[in-house]
């Protein structure tokens, strides 16, 4: 488990580290708190000639309450830091009740948000919930700094928007929709802790009927996306029982479900539906 | 004056320093001019070697050595337990060689090896080998290896058949099973499970070329052993030779017990580097692929019995599978310690068991935590279960009704016990199994059991709860019985003690056993403190080093108290004796007028005149003064072999939930109530019961190596292979009877593994409890989400 031979360079701005990161071109790789990009390069399966160390480049770390219901998170906000924020609580109590679930406390101390959607596993919980959120993500390089909505974002698995000179340095999130209370329901792969599948949503009720909604999920397919069946059916409906679990069975619509010997494609299709479900109860619930 | 810390829940003394870093592991040592090794393995589960090629690993920067199965003239590996014994069975043996020369046999094999000066170096090279591969067809699985047309692993093993064991009485069995009014058939799987210590297993081999001697440090449960291996069956050399070390072990299961390559290709390499020392340590990864796995057996019982719940036979056929090699008592832990043992703590007439090992394209497989009985009591607690569903019958019931009764102990069982190998019969020595049968069903709250079903359902959950009422065997014995021409192990099966009082009266006692974590430090301490009347800083406790510790033959098979402790009480007695004896000379009196009251050596009726032991021991040390004949200092050893093996028992009983509409098992509630006779630390016997229990659910629940049909271990790191969780489990709720064993004079049993046998199948029991409103019989380990879901809506699909 000994990483191949790489170099190191710790940069104290973000412009020496985009610069650093321009001349790397396609060798350098960011390192922010390594807790996916290291267990890769000590299995050799990732071997970049050089690390960029951007982990202490403070301004990229803060936190920052951008009006009106919307914070601003950096790139380099750990997931530690994101629960211990009170206005990140306030304004998306989603990110307070699911972060617990990830990974353990050092993950949870090293681990960024930045680091979470750049890495873009499959699995990963943070994808499924920015969706939901409607996040948008800043990106800056040697050229400049561009704002992009988080659909989209993700490509592929392991796969994001971001081209290889580009660092993210923000992620955005609105204000909360009037009406809507947000929740986060999973279920783990025992081994990894990851989720085998997760589903975030954002619904809100106007009158007697849902006026918006927003799901992510997670786990079953090749990256994160936005369960747009569910919800236009979830829109509309008087938002009971009976039109949730109508509204969760197209959970997985459009999708091709991944299959792996922990959980195959039917079980991951209908665990989509049962927490598409929970969620969505949850969040109805915690509209109040 | 007398300490009684016998039976006190003393803390580890071993405890600070795990706890604050600084126990001294394997990896911890660094010696002067240290290399390193890694070994190149090979992908494939099945392959000829056409061609190897070093010349490019030799040349990349820091290697100081290649090495190929080409250079090094040792022979394989040893096999210290083929089945049968003296009873005739036939064993097809391969073993594996310290670098595989002509095939590899699963993902995993060793082929090559590089030193280099540093870690990174070696395993850099390992990139820059070139083997010329020819794969070669795989099979993984026991049952289908064995079937024709099979791909083949060893031309001395047709149909790929270890060998076939049997034990038990065939034509009995087959008349009480055929004639029985209710049979019940079940296959059931005892999946593949991975032991995954803590702290993996590494070696650092130390030739020195001016006395032409070794030194290896290995984390090893049996650096005795290991010694008589390494020396006498694969170098060739003599057994003084050699010199084995086991610092600290962070934990071991049964997979440190075993002779590895790796030992003997350090020691190799030191050599040929004149000395140097080459150090290695597995990877995780590697750890997963080539430490040993454990379980694997695929199993076809009948149970037979009476409408009324009087079970007449057992009926078992295993297949075991024992990986593409064997390990080094591979083939005693599904015979020995598995068919003997099946008929429980139950008094079943006819018992027929036959087991057939078998080679597949995995990696070999030996004795993990529990060791045959836990897959032995997972056939008959399932089996008990089965019937009992069949006939109507209330679980717990139908356990009361063919329990030995408790007059009926020593108890020759059917399976093999009684029989009579080498002229030596063993029996199970001591029982009572209904008192901790009630004890269990009044914590748990049996008698509400329908109602916490039917709350559960409210909850959109499926309760259930499952017995296991085990018995195991430990401290297995005694040599006559279980040696070579017995039952095929090996070796004897005694231990040793030194105890020495020093000058200043401080006491070493010198163990041939060998803790990965049991506490030994401490457990030993308090018996020599005890039966000293000494305080237990007073003693230290050494261990682990084959210079300086008499030989022993380490800890395993829950028998370090039992046989251990009883070497150890004997020393103390010995040194007891000897220091009646000088006190007599020292104060004057007959020997038969000294009495001993804790330490101090007093003249019966005159209690004013006393030395205590430690004055004894400085008078002794300095020889100033010696009666005729006497030696001086206070120095005992004992080599103790135990009549008899000890049996444990008791009651476990799991509650589990299932979600209905994820499948997911939770654990809610867990009560055990052991039997493990005596207790000398009641805080470390809870520990043991606690991480086996655990370990036990996690098979249950959890855990599984899978492998792909190429041979690939699929669940090849812990993003794959569960690995339980202080979180998932409820506080365990413990009971205890007390059945003091009467094979030694500690009244204890063992209680390592006690709680990975018991457990496992309580928890299934439980799951299957829970899914019979489905109409489930069955359903093999280990119940995921993902399994337990499937299953439940297959059924509703059907009905
Ligand atoms: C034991 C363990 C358990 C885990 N459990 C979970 C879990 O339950 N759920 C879950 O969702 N995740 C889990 N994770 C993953 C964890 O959430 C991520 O590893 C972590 O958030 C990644 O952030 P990082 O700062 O450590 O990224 P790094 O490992 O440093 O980087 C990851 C990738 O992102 C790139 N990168 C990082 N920051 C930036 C940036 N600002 N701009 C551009 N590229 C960047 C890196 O180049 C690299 O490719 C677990 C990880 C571990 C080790």
């Amino acid at each position: 488990m000994i990483p191949a031979a790489f170099d190191y360079a710790r940069p104290a701005s973000l412009d020496e580290a985009l610069t650093l990161l321009a001349r790397g071109a396609g060798s350098a790789k960011v390192l922010a708190g390594g807790q996916s990009l290291l267990p890769l390069m000590r299995l050799r399966l990732a071997s970049p000639a050089k690390l960029i160390d951007i982990g202490r480049i403070a301004e990229l770390r803060a936190i920052r309450d951008l009006g009106g219901g919307a914070t601003g998170i950096g790139a380099l906000a750990t997931y530690r830091d994101v629960l211990d924020s009170k206005l990140v609580s306030h304004n998306h109590p989603i990110l307070a009740s699911a972060i617990p679930g990830i990974g353990d406390v050092q993950v949870r101390n090293r681990g960024t948000l930045g680091g979470a959607i750049a890495h873009a596993d499959p699995a990963s919980d943070m994808p499924a919930i920015l969706l939901a959120l409607d996040a948008s993500v800043v990106i800056r390089s040697g050229s400049g700094e561009r704002v992009v909505g988080i659909d989209g974002f993700f490509q592929g698995a392991f796969s994001t928007d971001l081209a290889e000179d580009e660092i993210l340095t923000e992620i955005r999130l609105p204000a909360t929709p009037a009406g809507a209370g947000m929740a986060y329901c999973s279920i783990e792969q025992p081994a990894s802790g990851y989720s085998m599948v997760g589903v975030a949503a954002v619904v809100g009720r106007a009158g007697g009927s849902i006026s918006s909604a927003r799901i992510g999920i997670t786990g079953v397919a090749d990256i994160a996306y936005r369960a747009t069946a569910t919800e236009r059916a979830l829109i509309g409906s008087d938002g009971g029982s009976a039109a949730i679990d109508a509204a969760a069975g197209h959970a997985t619509d459009g999708q091709a479900v991944s299959s792996d010997f922990n959980a195959n494609a039917e079980y991951r299709a209908a665990m989509a539906a049962v927490h598409a479900s929970r969620a969505i109860e949850a969040a109805l619930a915690a509209a109040g | 004056m007398t300490t009684d810390v016998m039976g006190a829940s003393i803390k580890r003394v071993e405890d600070p320093r795990f706890i604050t870093g600084k126990g001294r592991y394997l990896d911890d040592i660094k010696l002067a001019g240290m290399t390193y090794m890694s070994i190149l393995r090979s992908p494939y589960a099945h392959a000829n070697i056409r061609s190897i090629d070093t010349t490019a690993a030799a040349a990349m920067p820091g290697v100081v050595l290649v090495l190929t199965g080409a250079d090094i003239p040792y022979n394989p590996l040893p096999m210290a337990w083929p089945a049968g014994g003296s009873s005739g069975v036939v064993n097809n043996i391969n073993t594996p060689r310290v670098l595989a020369t002509d095939s590899v046999k699963w993902t995993g094999e060793g082929v090559a090896a590089v030193i280099a000066e540093t870690a990174a170096q070696a395993v850099d090279a390992l990139d820059a080998i070139v083997v010329d591969w020819e794969p070669l067809p795989v099979v993984v699985d026991a049952e289908k290896a064995t079937q024709p047309g099979a791909p083949q692993l060893h031309e001395n093993a047709p149909n790929n058949v270890v060998f076939n064991w049997t034990v038990g009485d065939k034509a009995g069995t087959d008349a009480a099973v055929d004639s029985a009014e209710v049979v019940v058939r079940q296959r059931i799987v005892n999946q593949r499970l991975i032991p995954n210590p803590m702290e993996v297993r590494g070696d650092i081999g130390v030739f020195n070329p001016g006395t032409d001697e070794y030194t290896i440090w290995m984390s090893s449960q049996t650096p005795h052993i290991q010694r008589l291996l390494l020396a006498a069956f694969v170098m060739g050399i003599p057994e003084n030779k050699i010199r084995c070390i086991s610092p600290d072990i962070g934990g071991a299961f049964g997979s440190k017990i075993f002779c590895y390559a790796d030992m003997a290709l350090c020691l190799f390499a030191s050599k040929a580097l004149d000395g140097r020392p080459v150090k290695w340590v597995e990877t995780r990864r590697e750890n997963y692929q080539s430490t040993i796995h454990g379980r694997d057996h695929i199993t076809y019982l009948e149970i037979a019995g009476t409408r009324e719940g009087e079970i007449t036979g057992l009926r078992v056929k295993t297949f075991a599978n024992l990986g593409g090699r064997l390990s080094t008592i591979g083939p005693g832990i599904p015979t020995t310690l598995y068919g003997r043992v099946l008929s429980g703590c139950y008094k079943i007439p006819n018992v027929y068991c036959e087991v057939t090992g078998v080679y597949t394209n995995t990696t070999f497989v030996d004795a993990y935590r529990g060791a045959g009985r836990p897959e032995a009591t997972y056939v008959i607690e399932r089996a008990m279960d089965l019937f009992a569903d069949e006939i109507g019958m209330d679980p717990a019931e139908i356990r009361r009704r063919n329990f030995i009764a408790p007059d009926k102990f020593p108890y020759d069982n059917p399976s093999g016990l009684g029989t009579a190998v080498n002229g030596e019969k063993i029996y199970i020595d001591s029982g009572n199994y209904e008192p901790a049968l009630d004890m269990a069903l009044k914590t748990v709250g049996y008698d509400s059991l329908a109602k916490a079903k039917s709350d559960a359902r409210a909850r959109g959950k499926h309760l259930g709860l499952g017995l296991s009422t085990y018995i195991e065997v430990c401290g297995v014995a005694p040599s006559k019985w279980i040696g070579a021409v017995g039952e095929g192990w090996g070796a004897a099966m005694w231990e040793s003690a030194n105890l020495k009082i020093h000058l200043t009266g401080k006491v070493v006692l010198t163990m041939g056993t060998q803790p990965q974590g049991q506490g030994h430090e401490t457990t030993y301490a308090q018996i020599i403190a005890s039966e000293l009347g000494l305080a237990m800083d007073d003693v230290i406790v050494q261990h682990s080093d084959t210079q300086g510790t008499p030989f022993g033959y380490g800890s395993y098979g829950s028998r370090t108290s039992s046989v251990g402790g009883t070497a150890a009480v004997k020393a103390a007695g010995k040194i007891r004796e000897k220091a009646r004896q000088y006190a007599a000379h020292m104060l004057e009196a007959s020997v038969d007028d000294i009495e001993v009251v804790g330490a101090e050596y007093r003249v019966k009726g005159s209690p004013e005149k006393k030395k205590t032991l430690q004055e004894i021991a400085f008078a002794l040390d300095l020889g100033f003064s010696l009666p005729a004949g006497m030696e001086p200092y206070l120095d005992e050893t004992v080599y103790h072999d135990t009549p008899n093996c000890t049996w444990p028992f008791g009651t476990h009983i799991a509650i589990v939930e299932i979600d209905e509409e994820t499948g997911k098992v939770d654990l809610v509630r867990y009560v055990a109530v052991d039997d493990v006779g005596k207790k000398i630390n009641p805080m470390i016997v809870d520990g043991q019961l606690h991480g086996g229990i655990a370990q036990g659910v996690g098979q249950a629940l959890w855990e599984g190596a899978v492998y792909g049909d190429d041979g690939q271990l699929l669940s090849g790191s812990m993003l794959d292979y569960a690995v339980p969780r202080a979180s998932w489990f409820p506080n365990f709720e413990l009971g205890e009877t007390v059945t003091p064993s009467p094979v030694n004079p500690l009244g204890v049993k063992g209680v390592g593994e006690a709680g990975a046998i018991a457990s496992t199948a309580a928890v299934a029991n439980a799951v299957m409890d829970a899914l019979s409103p489905f109409g489930i019989r069955h359903l093999d380990m280990p119940f995921t989400a993902p399994k337990v879901w499937r299953a439940m809506h297959d059924k509703e699909a059907r009905s």
